[in-house]
């Protein structure tokens, strides 16, 4: 499986602010090693649920940068609600990691 | 001829408005700089590497399947809260001050059985592999985050490691006659790079050298600590190559953590 995302979500009211570190080459096919293009390896697809429930969804290419920070806000959300975020891409590897909301100051 | 020369300085003066109106300050630009660092440092990449490196701590691994949890660090085995704030410092088995990387390379090699020559044959990360030292120390570094830094002073041998770290520092060598002092050292008076670069001989300014680093870099996308940088630096003033983890690093790395002593070191940083 590939590396763990690190997801901290924290709530103000009842709006979390979710930010999500991904770990992830993003290759974008241009780049050269050794003198040969490295293949495109790329996050396509983010998706994020509030307890099962998908509250965002995205579909990104290639031109996002490598180890992508990820960070939305949303709305409805309290203090130990979870937070599951799930990647797939483009040689159909995926990861998926939660978190739970804490409260903020 | 006197109105040919004033219509001459006003187009001239139209093509260079820089001269008229007034520029930037020094400190409102670094004031940007600044701002730019404190937005990246929210959600650093260099978290990754802190589970990583802390996974590699606890494994079992290498020809003798033995994890670093027996490493003594300075604080006594296995304690590493607090550790990477109060290096370099002196350790009575090899009769030498050592940093952080050097401690952990002897220690993956006396503990976990691993090979000297085989850690020192890449041990700066690329796109695609990060050696596990590097993961290791930013582990070990996120473990004083937020202390402040106090490297050991009261044996003789680190006295003696903060003078020959500081004749390093000023040494000029080499086809450009650099030392560290050439870019590190001019007091603010004079420019080298056309960004400010700050004077590690300062105590004021010294924090610099050492904060943010280990560091995740944002060109490449790699995880770096400062046997990468000052070993690059090394490459820079066109000076021979540092052997990996040697004790001319140590020494370099005392000079400069005694001069940033007392500052609060923020633990994994990341750069541009």
């Amino acid at each position: 499986m590939a590396d763990p995302m690190k997801i901290r979500a924290t709530v103000q009211g009842d709006v979390a602010d979710v930010r999500v570190l991904m770990a992830h080459p993003m290759e974008t096919g241009q780049r050269k090693q050794a003198g040969k293009a490295v293949p495109l390896h790329f996050i396509q697809s983010i998706t994020a649920q509030l307890n099962g429930t998908t509250v965002f969804s995205a579909d990104i290419s290639q031109a996002i940068s490598r180890n992508p920070v990820f960070a939305f806000k949303v709305k409805g959300a309290k203090a130990g609600d979870r937070i599951t975020v799930t990647w797939k891409d483009n040689k159909g590897e995926t990861r998926t990691d939660e978190t739970t909301v804490r409260g903020g100051s | 001829m006197r109105h040919v020369l004033m219509v001459g300085l006003a187009a001239a003066l139209a093509a260079a408005p820089w001269l008229t109106a007034s520029a930037q300050t020094e400190d409102e630009i670094n004031a940007e700089f600044e701002k730019f660092r404190a937005v990246l440092e929210q959600d650093n990449p260099a978290e990754l590497w802190e589970v990583k490196g802390e996974g590699l701590w606890k494994t079992p691994r290498g020809p003798k399947n033995a994890s670093l949890e027996k490493c003594d660090l300075g604080l006594g085995p296995g304690v590493v809260k607090g550790a990477y704030a109060q290096m370099p410092r002196y350790f009575a088995d090899v009769d030498r001050v050592m940093d952080a990387e050097a401690r952990i390379v002897h220690c993956m090699i006396t503990l976990q059985g691993f090979k000297y020559e085989d850690l020192a044959k890449a041990p700066f990360s690329s796109a695609t592999r990060t050696p596990d030292p590097v993961s290791i120390v930013t582990y070990v570094a996120a473990q004083s985050a937020g202390m402040k830094l106090a490297p050991s002073q009261s044996h003789p041998k680190e006295k003696e490691a903060y003078a020959l770290g500081k004749e390093i520092f000023f040494f000029r060598g080499g086809p450009w006659d650099f030392s560290c002092a050439s870019c590190h050292g001019l007091e603010g008076k004079k420019r080298i790079r056309t960004q400010l670069l700050p004077n590690f001989a300062d105590p004021a300014t010294a924090i610099a050298a050492v904060q943010a680093w280990p560091g995740y870099r944002m060109t490449g996308g790699v995880m770096h600590s400062l046997q990468w940088r000052l070993s690059d630096c090394f490459r820079q003033q066109r000076l021979p190559k540092p052997d990996y983890a040697s004790e001319t690093l140590s020494l370099l790395m005392t000079y400069l953590t005694v001069n940033a002593s007392g500052h609060v070191y923020k633990g994994p940083g990341i750069k541009r």
